[in-house]
């Protein structure tokens, strides 16, 4: 059965799947990882920006332009949640936990629920021109949308990291995440970068949909699997940690395209979720945690 | 005491009118409808325990519920085990799983420890659908043994037994929100550190506390089997399961017992007609738009919101 022929294409399209994975999570590693959110609707909103580039592709528009077009319709939507739940949680105080994860619960089953209403239970798919083809690489035969999906996911980790570490909002940002209140000794105002900062989290997610159409079918309840995906990825890389993702997501692609290889789907969906059951046994700090 | 002796003699009275319904009453359908809503004032009773009076928001009510489901469908298959000894095992195996949940992620605090308890629930379905002896992803069909007198049909006879189990759950859940336990698992949710540095036995309190919710929502599952006549993982550990008991204790209000009761009726009860008269999809949209909505406009659910017109009309009256 074993064989490393197999084994060797399992590790290179692990590599392209977790590259894609740390795409799809690294809003999420933005908004619960540095701006602390509690945003368990962010699968749900990958999948709301999927059905968008769906929607779009009606017009003959390419899905990543699709997803360029989203941003920054994603962005207006990430300043309205995050207001909504600063005015509503954070400002209270007191109990935020709990009722601010219900409420993200809430907005996630409402978009699920909203999805179904409107288009049905059926599976989604883009057309363009580099889905159906692939190419072989060292005698490895590769889907083509993977490797879309692949360099897109690597130039979108790149500008983030980048944007983060070098820019003035990007430092800012950071600095919320380190240390609210001497921000605000410096006469800055955290709810306001924090609110930017959740636009862009939320921006992210709707490129990182559209990939996700391109890589695979889209129903209404995908966002499931997302869960674990998504937060797996975001607690091994340590919270916050925009390289970590990178790294984390590989490790997750690499470890469920090897036992999809090995021991076949239908074990596929808990592979995420005890990854990262055993990531907050072991090592809950993550990766590259502080 | 005299409001001890109030909450039994309801409570047997409660007991009494189901039973007498269940004799008397020839519709089925509303033992059909029935059963649902006291299944799930179970769940969010049970869900309560540990996410209202401890402040751990539990995502994995599915997961207990599915493991019940099939504690009763592994019984039936292996040993044909009679129904109450598929609720009783189902019980002891949701105290352990709940214990061992426990173990593993009360060290976890806020999302993480919902994260954990959604990974469970993913991890479980995934075991389940792999094991064929329990009929697998398909799924496996039951069959009903025959009815025991005095009810006349099996589906009355389960609606009496929930109606049992709801007196059991919402018992207990009173006990612990009066007792030593209650005051330490609000210390908990209060502020942990706090309660830990003042002796609070945390980690003992959140494990009991656990065990107990998980307890109540694998016994809660066990009826399902045969609620069906049908078990498949898919619907087992269904997400919507965990969404419900944990909205129907929020918008009924977390603080005392009484609230996830109301709410789960409330929700239940619209659930129900909904599912009948639109569409089975509104009706979690609607569980939804509740959630959101109470969560943001009144935090303190519908307990919250009757005390707070108690207090305008005392002070209206004086």
């Amino acid at each position: 059965m074993f064989s490393w022929e197999l084994l060797g294409d399992a590790l290179v399209l692990g590599t392209m799947v977790g590259c894609f994975y740390a795409a799809v999570s690294i809003g999420l590693s933005i908004s619960f990882g540095l701006l602390d959110v509690p945003n368990v609707a962010h699968p749900a909103l990958l999948v709301l920006a999927s059905y968008g580039a769906w929607l779009l592709g009606d017009f003959d528009i390419d899905p990543i332009l699709a997803g360029l077009i989203l941003m920054p319709v994603f962005f207006v939507l990430g300043i309205a949640l995050y207001r909504t739940y600063h005015e509503t949680f954070e400002k209270r105080g007191s109990d935020a936990g709990v009722r601010g994860l219900a409420f993200f619960f809430g907005i996630a089953f409402i978009i699920e629920v909203g999805i179904i209403m409107a288009f049905g239970v059926d599976q989604r798919t883009v057309q363009a021109f580099y889905i159906g083809k692939s190419i072989e690489i060292f005698e490895i035969r590769i889907p083509m949308r993977m490797v879309v999906a692949f360099v897109m996911a690597l130039l979108l980790s790149l500008a983030l990291t980048f944007y983060l570490s070098k820019t003035f909002l990007g430092r800012a940002i950071r600095a919320v995440a380190q240390d609210e209140g001497a921000l605000r000794l410096m006469g800055a105002d955290p709810v306001a970068i924090k609110q930017w900062a959740f636009g862009i989290a939320t921006a992210v997610v709707a490129l990182a949909g559209a990939l996700l159409i391109i890589v695979q079918p889209v129903e209404p309840t995908l966002d499931r699997a997302y869960i674990g995906r998504t937060f797996c990825v975001v607690v091994m890389a340590g919270l916050g940690s925009m390289s970590g993702t990178l790294l984390a997501g590989i490790i997750l692609g690499v470890a469920e395209t090897v036992v999809l290889t090995m021991f076949g789907a239908s074990w596929a969906p808990a592979i995420s979720f005890t990854l990262l059951l055993i990531v907050l046994g072991v090592r809950p700090q993550g990766l590259f945690g502080r | 005491m005299m409001r001890g002796a109030g909450f039994w003699i309801g409570a047997a009275v409660f007991i009494a009118l189901a039973f007498a319904m269940a004799l008397t009453i020839r519709n089925e359908y509303a033992f059909f409808a029935g059963f649902v809503v006291l299944q799930f004032i179970v769940l969010a009773t049970a869900w309560n325990i540990l996410g209202g009076y401890a402040g751990y928001v539990n995502f994995g009510t599915s997961a207990f519920f599915g493991v019940g489901v099939y504690t009763a469908v592994f019984l039936l298959k292996a040993v044909a085990a009679p129904l109450w000894i598929q609720i009783g095992v189902a019980a002891l195996v949701g105290a352990a799983l709940g214990l061992g949940v426990g173990l593993l992620t009360l060290r976890l605090r806020g999302i993480f420890f919902s994260i954990a308890t959604v990974a469970i629930t993913i991890i479980a379905e995934t075991l389940i659908t792999n094991w064929k002896f329990v009929g697998g992803a398909t799924g496996v069909q039951l069959l009903r043994p025959p009815v025991t007198p005095p009810f006349d049909s099996y589906i009355k006879m389960l609606f009496v037994i929930a109606a049992i189990m709801v007196v059991i759950a919402v018992a207990l859940a009173r006990y612990v929100q009066n007792s030593g336990i209650g005051r330490g698992l609000r210390a908990i949710r209060d502020d942990e550190i706090a309660a830990e540095c003042s002796g609070v036995p945390t980690l003992n309190l959140k494990l009991v506390a656990c065990a107990l919710s998980g307890a109540l929502m694998c016994a809660a599952g066990a009826p399902s089997a045969m609620y069906l006549q049908f078990a498949d993982p898919v619907s087992a550990f269904n997400l919507n399961y965990s969404v419900s008991a944990l909205a129907m204790s929020l918008i009924g209000g977390t603080s005392h017992w009484i609230g996830p009761v109301l709410g789960a009726i409330l929700l239940a009860t619209t659930q129900q007609l909904l599912t009948v008269t639109i569409s089975s999809e509104i009706n979690v949209l609607v569980l939804g738009v509740m959630l959101v909505l109470f969560v943001v406009v009144a935090p303190e659910g519908i307990i919250g919101l009757a005390r707070k017109v108690w207090r305008l009309v005392r002070r209206g009256s004086s």
